[in-house]
Formats: C-alpha cells, structure tokens, sequence
C-alpha cells in the first residue's frame, strides 16, 4: 500500500492515504485492489462484445457477439466510466480531471451500477427465459467482471478518514463511508470559451441520458437505464465534476440557461418516434406546471393541495374558445387570445379561492385547498345540462378540440425541419418549450426581487415578515396568483396536445400526471424553491410510471416508499438550493462559528455574565 | 403625567393613552399611558407577566388595544403591523425572529421592504428603475450592517450566527425600515456583560441617529445606564415614571419587585442576632461551612 501513496499525492495532496483510518473494507494491498478493479471492469467491458442469452426471445437481441445491444450497452457504458475512474487512480496524465473531488468513492460507485446492471439483466434473462442455462458465457463473463470489479474497488482506500479516529465497527457504516467524498477544491480559471464549451458538453451528456431514458422501448432496458444512471450519477457526483460543473454554471449563468434550452429545443431533433415526442411534451407541461407550484409552496411556503385545478381552469377555457364542436360557446380564438383567456381565468379563479383561503395557515390551509381541488373536479362534472347549466358537457368533456395554427403553421401535421420530420407531438413540444421558459423566467426574476425576498420572509416567519412592513395576505395572494396564472398557462396547451379536457384529468391523487399529489412531488422530490428541481422531479415522475407499465397496480404504493426514502436520505429534495441544504444538514457548514477554547482569564467572566 | 427630563424643543413620537387589553377576563394591560419624545431612550421595566409585551404588541399591531389609542407623531396608527411598520415604528422580538434560512443581507433587505416600491411588473420586466432601485437597498443594507459591525458575515445564514449577533442583525433589519422609533423587546437577554455594554453602545449610537427608542427590560443596571426615562409596569397598570434614579429608589418599584415586608418584620436587631447565631454555628460545625457558604 506504501508503494503507491506518492502516485495519489502527485493527484491530491490531502492526508486521506497517509492517515492509518483510512483502510480499505476489505483488506488488499493498494496494487492489487486497483489492479482487480481494473481488470474486473475490462473483463465486464469485453463480455459485452460477447452473446449473453441464445435466443433473441429476450427483448434488445443480446445475440449478437461482437456488438453490444440493448442492456449490454448500459454495461458497456458502466464499465467503461468504473476503467475511467480506476485508471485516473493511476495518476495518468489528462485523467486527473476526472476526479477532482473522491478518488476512489466514484470507482466504487461505478463498478457497483455495472454489477447492479449486469445483475439484473442476468436475472431477467434466467426469469423471463426460464433458468440460468439460458444464459451464454457473455454475460458470465461480464457478470464476473463486474463481481471482480466490486470486490477490488471495495479494497481500495477510502477517501476521506474517519472521524472519530477508527473505523465504524459496522460493516454497513463503514460501505456508506467508502461512498463519501471529500468536497473537490477550487478548480483554476480556465479561458471562458472553454469554460462555456464544457458547459455545453455537459447539457450535451444530459440531453443525450435524457433522450435515451425517453426511447428505451422495453421495460428491462428503461430499469438497467435507471440503474446505471442512478449509480452512474453518484459516482460522477463523488468525483466532484458535478460541483465542477456547477461552479461553472454558476459563473456563466445565461450561458447556461441558453446552453439548456438549446439542449431542450434539439430534443425533439434526436427522435424519430411521436410517442416518445409525446412523452416529452408531457414532461414539459407537467414540468412547467410543477414550477409555477414552486413559487406557491417553494418561495411562498403555502401548501396548495389542490393545484391541479388552475391547470384545469386554464385547459378548460382554452377548449372552450378553440372552436372544437363539442364547445358550448362556439366561438373560435386565436391562439394568442386563448392565452389570454386561460391565463386570465386562472388568475380569477385563483384569487378568489386564495382571498378568502389564504387567511388560514399551515395545515389549514392545505385542507381548504385540496377541497378546493376537488370542488372545481365536481363542478366540471356538474356543469352538464342536467344537474346545472351546460358549460362543460359534464364527464363527456370537451373533445375534438382542434389543432392550433399559428402564424400559418399547422402544429397538427408533421414538417420537415433541417431535414429532420418534426411530428405532431414534437411541435407541442417545442410549443410548450417556450412557455417553460417563460415560466422560468418569471420564476426567477420574481424570486430574486423584493417580492421574492418577502414571499421567502412569509415562508420563514409571517408574524417577524408582517412587523418589517410586508402585507403578509396581499403577497400570500399575489404568490397564489401568480402561480394559478403559470398553471393556466400550461393548461391552454395541455387542452390541444391531449385533444380533449375531461374533469377526470384534474383530480388529486391518480396514476397519471400531473396531478395535485404528483405535482407537490415533483416539487419535492425535485427541490423546492429551485428551477431546475421541479423540472428534474417532474421528468423523473413522469417517465417511471410512463416506463414501468407493467407495475401500475403497485405504482402508488412504490412512489410512497420512494417518497419516504427520500425525505428520510434527502429532505431537501435531488436539486438543493444553498439554504435547504444548509438547513438540514447541520454538519460540514463552512459558516457556523469555530468553538474556540476560550483563554484562561475569561472563564470567570464567561460565568458571571452567565 | 408626563415628567420629561429632555428640552422642551422635542416633539412626541409616540403617544399611547389609555391603552387597555383584555384577553377574555383577563385585563392583561389596564390604562396605560405612554410618550416618547424624538432623542430620548424610555425604559419599560416591570417584573415577569406584568404586561410588558402585551403592551408593545399593542403599539405595534400586532393586537388590537380593546380600549385607547396608540398614536405617532401625532397620527392615530391603523392596527396592522405592516402599517405601522410603514408609518415608522419598527421593532425586535423577545424570542429572536430572524428569517433563519436567509441570509444576513437578505434579512437587512427585507426590512427595506416598505421603504421600497418596485412591485412585481417591475421585477418580471426589469423596468428601469428595478436594478437601481435594487442596487440602492442593497448599499443602504450594507451600510446598516456595517453600522452594527456585521458587514463581514453578510453572506451568512442568519441562523448560524451567535447569538449576540443575531440580536444585532434584528436591530439592523428593524433600521432598515428606517424608523422614527425603534421598539426593543429585551435586547439583552442571555447576553454577557461584554455583549451588554455593545448593545448600549449601539443604542445610544441609534439614538444619536435622531430615532427616539423604547426597551423594554429586565437588567435594571442596564436601564439605569441607558434611559433618560423609565416606566414600570406592574399588573398591567403602570405605577410610576420618571427618571431613573427615582425609578429605582421608588418604595412600589421595589414592592414589585421584592415583595412588601410583612407587618413585624425584623428589624435591624433581629438581623444582627441571627448573623450572631449563625457565627456561632460556624464555628461550631466546621465541615458544613464550605457548603453553607455556597448557599
């Protein structure tokens, strides 16, 4: 182990080697873990070259030798990013970038998504084709790799030392202590072309993760896709490029907002499949809907249950003005108009649920709302001719409402575009693109404004909020207004790209999205008070029960143990801003004041006071 | 009533008159007159439950007196806290209120609130005057942290400051709302003597700022150091004003605080023969001293 510490130090100078704490779970000599894990991962990353199963009964045909398809490629991309990690160990020139932060945590990580991966695609062949004599020596070749990988880079010293000086007893503390970190330092000024390229090859990887999580076209592949992008992610995490990473955005931030929508606008360009365009535009209204209850529940601090309902409003005067021949109205308005119209109701309807609502507070109010939810469900249900005037047609709904034409072009037919067909669902994308950003926009300029400050000053303490002068209802109202509007946006959308608006889309809790629990999830799950947490909660939540058909029935139940996972591992949600992130983890606060020893002619006087 | 000390030139700031609160049957403040003329420090003292708070959550809005009425300069105040705020009475909290999860700056800014217009079209839009109206309160923010000695720690969660500091930050963020009086609700709790004498110095410097200033307090050496005025509240009713040193040689002021002495109390003869007595003791139990003297 000696041998090799000046190799680390030539990478990383702190004493994470040199401190006896830090030994490895299992005992190996520093040579031979590194050189294990090394050849564990090529050996995964060859057998994905090779058959695993005969037959091509198994969805993605893993056949073929030669050439990986299907869940081989996930291995393929696992293994190759666990030789990456494990070679930068090394101290090769031009690999050191890679792991600016832990060393040896991402290796772990890594090699754990392959074995997790190949596991798992070894699983599905023996259970879906009966039997392990289904599989070839591919995939045992690949599945050992993996298990030599694991074993080697669990022998590799961990990265940071123990704190209280030996290592936990447990053998569980002390696997979740290989997988930490230490945070990576300052990285040195690089010329600002270079710094917004690599912002670019970052929105670049995401989109292309983002694209392909979207097409996966059988459930093994999306699960495998899940695996290895979770694990993948973590260990990228751990070896510090996403604080890298971040720090960067941080510096070119219309850089990177542009770098994003252009990464969002090509999207459509790397399908070829309208449903998987379809899904896409789901995500984007669902998204957009979940940041405009961001600035309710995440600046404001008031829990909307019922937040689905201004969606519906918005949909359902959309539909109404479309001209679709089931509308009781019957007229027909621009696109621009029925904008207008929908944002307009919502922003109606939200005051006048919030103006007497918004006087409760807390869980009070987050009952009201839900009943409020509810009460806009029924009423669209009513409003059929026959337990009360005709407006909405009742549970039939609005259908057949038109496709929009703006400016000539009709977002109902596919157009050629740069060579590439853009079909239906990929205009609506692109539609609704623009209305995210508007609503990202609006988000983040009112969040850094007085207005923003006070709506976080109510959220923190409304009695303290209220003696520094602000009018505590008149901006809870505004917040709620606000938000209503940015939901009615997105609803004059979602009412042309799902063709029709029934009540039962908008109900509280229901296996699709969006809807008032899925949307306070996406929150959540994504990180209140931040952008780029709904919108990453809300694909997240629209894609796994999008993806996973086949457990429906359970669906609900394994979002709640998800949730509970989550609070309990992450309360502050996967995107955190500074303040949560401060807020629940109390520990490695770079802020809270050092406990100093006080001299020794202060104590008396420290006690008198006291 | 009133019994100045300051020149005749001062105006009023503050006028409460007959201010009553009832909760129920509780009178928890009974017909409680007040004034606070411009560069003067006004002491409120009182043991606990005497109504202190109660008091101030009248004057700030916070309650709505059942009786009288709280006027500054010369204008009756709504009871809203927010407008009282805007009308230029700011205060801090007992239990500190800081917007914890903000930071430092943040929470300075927020007290500029009612000092500043640009409403929401402004920030969507960035309307012109939004980035200097913006640039504008962050300078006078930073000048208030300044002020208080927190500049340095602008970037900091408000809630990972000591305490002392904390305490400084509420008075920053209560100036930021640039007062005409400015309400303090026990400054010095829990404060060492060192954190003490910095936070009368930071009064007086906010009084020499031309903002009269009520506290309300428990450290009479403190009061008696910084008030050129106190009133002492007891039962909701308060029973004297006047300066200081009155204050605090006043026979009620020491009732309140100590009790009465019972009729046939001891006297000086009585005291001297049971300080004899237990001399005696003394020396006759030598092992029990050290304790006994700890008691």
């Amino acid at each position: 182990m000696t041998t090799d510490i000046p190799m680390d130090k030539t990478t990383d100078d702190t004493t994470k080697v040199s401190t006896p704490e830090a030994t490895p779970i299992i005992p190996l000599p520093h040579a031979a873990a590194r050189g294990l894990t090394v050849a564990g991962s090529a050996l995964a990353l060859i057998g994905t070259f090779l058959a695993w199963t005969w037959t091509d009964e198994f969805p993605g045909n893993l056949t073929v030798t030669g050439y990986p398809g299907g869940l081989q490629v996930l291995t393929l991309v696992g293994s190759a990013l666990t030789l990456l990690f494990a070679l930068a160990g090394y101290g090769i020139r031009g690999l050191g970038w890679l792991t600016p932060g832990g060393k040896n945590s991402p290796v772990l990580l890594a090699a754990l998504g392959v074995l997790g991966v190949t596991g798992y695609a070894m699983g599905a062949i023996a259970q879906e084709l009966g039997g392990l004599v289904n599989l070839e020596p591919g995939a045992w070749v690949s599945g050992i790799g993996a298990l030599v990988a694991v074993v080697g880079a669990l022998g590799l010293p961990v990265d940071q030392p123990y704190d209280a000086g030996d290592p936990d007893p447990h053998l569980w503390g002390r696997v979740r202590h290989a997988l930490t970190a230490p945070e990576p330092r300052r990285a040195k000024d690089l010329p600002s072309w270079l710094e917004i390229l690599i912002i670019a090859a970052g929105f670049g990887v995401g989109l292309y993760v983002f694209a392909y999580g979207i097409s996966t076209e059988y459930s093994e592949l999306f699960i495998g896709f899940l695996i290895i992008a979770a694990f993948g992610f973590t260990a990228v995490t751990r070896a510090g490029l996403l604080k890298r990473l971040s720090a960067l955005t941080a510096k070119h931030r219309n850089v990177t907002l542009g770098a994003a929508f252009a990464a969002a606008i090509c999207f459509p360009f790397t399908q070829t499949n309208d449903q998987f365009a379809l899904i896409g535009a789901n995500i984007l209204i669902f998204a957009t809907v979940a940041l405009g209850l961001n600035v309710v529940v995440g600046l404001a601090g008031l829990l909307d249950l019922g937040y689905v309902a201004f969606l519906g409003v918005g949909a359902y005067a959309a539909a109404l003005v479309s001209g679709s021949p089931a509308s009781t109205i019957g007229v027909t308005f621009p696109f621009w108009a029925a904008v207008l119209t929908g944002a307009v109701a919502s922003l109606i309807f939200g005051v006048v649920i919030g103006a007497p609502t918004l006087r409760l507070r807390g869980d009070y109010l987050a009952i009201v709302t839900l009943g409020f939810g509810e009460i806009f469900r029924i009423t669209m249900n009513n409003l059929n001719g026959n337990s009360g005037p005709d407006v909405t047609n009742g549970s039939n709904g609005i259908p057949q409402i038109p496709d929009l034409e703006i400016l000539g072009f009709n977002l109902g037919v596919p157009h050629d575009v740069l060579g590439h067909e853009l079909t239906r669902s990929a205009n609506y994308y692109l539609l609704m693109l623009v209305f995210t950003i508007i609503v990202v926009m609006v988000f983040r300029r009112s969040a850094e404004s007085r207005i923003g400050r006070a709506w976080v000053a109510i959220r923190e303490d409304e009695t303290a909020a209220t003696a520094m002068g602000i009018n505590g209802f008149r901006l809870k109202l505004l917040a709620f207004a606000l938000g209503a509007c940015l939901a009615g946006l997105a609803g004059t959308v979602q009412a042309h790209v799902s063709y029709s608006v029934t009540p039962e889309q908008y109900q509280f809790a229901g296996p699709v999205p969006p809807n008032s629990a899925f949307l306070l999830a996406a929150v959540i799950l994504g990180g209140m008070g931040t952008i780029s947490g709904p919108l990453i909660g809300a694909a997240l939540l629209y894609l796994i029960p999008a993806k996973l058909q086949f457990m429906a029935e359970y669906q609900l139940l394994l979002f709640g143990i998800a949730l509970m996972l989550l609070m309990r591992f992450r309360p502050e949600g996967l995107v955190a801003d500074r303040r949560k992130q401060l807020e629940f983890h109390e520990t490695g606060q770079l802020d809270v004041p050092e406990d100093k020893p006080l001299p020794e002619g202060a104590t008396g006087v420290a006690k008198a006071g006291a | 009533m009133t019994t100045t000390t300051t020149a005749p030139t001062t105006t009023t700031v503050l006028d409460a008159s007959g201010v009553t609160m009832r909760f129920g049957g509780l009178t928890a403040v009974r017909g409680v007159d007040l004034t606070v003329n411009t560069g003067e420090i006004v002491g409120l003292i009182g043991p606990n439950g005497a109504g202190k708070t109660t008091f101030f959550n009248c004057l700030t809005g916070l309650y709505v007196p059942t009786e009288g009425k709280v006027a500054y300069k010369g204008t009756v105040l709504p009871p809203k806290p927010h407008l009282v705020t805007q009308a230029g009475i700011a205060r801090t909290f007992q239990n500190i209120r800081l917007f914890a999860n903000m930071t430092v700056l943040e929470n300075v800014l927020v007290g500029r609130h009612t000092r500043t217009k640009e409403g929401l079209w402004s920030a969507l839009l960035r309307l012109p005057g939004f980035r200097k109206a913006e640039e504008a309160s962050r300078e006078r923010a930073m000048e208030l942290l300044e002020f208080t000695g927190l500049a340095a720690k602008a970037d900091h969660l408000a809630r990972n400051l000591p305490y002392g500091e904390q305490r400084k930050l509420e008075i920053a963020r209560a100036l930021a709302s640039e007062p005409g009086l400015l309400l303090l609700d026990e400054p010095t709790a829990g404060m060492n003597p060192q954190e003490t004498r910095a936070a009368e110095e930071l009064i007086f410097a906010i009084r020499d700022q031309g903002i009269a200033v009520l506290v309300i307090e428990h450290d009479i050496r403190f009061i008696m150091n910084l008030c050129d005025r106190v009133a002492v509240l007891v039962q909701g009713e308060k029973i004297v004003e006047g300066p200081a040193e009155v204050v605090q040689a006043d026979e009620r002021v020491i009732a309140a605080y100590l009790g009465e002495p019972f009729e046939g109390a001891p006297g000086a003869a009585e005291a001297a023969e049971v300080e004899a007595a237990e001399a005696d003791a003394a020396e006759g139990d030598a092992h029990s001293t050290t304790e006994g003297d700890d008691k």
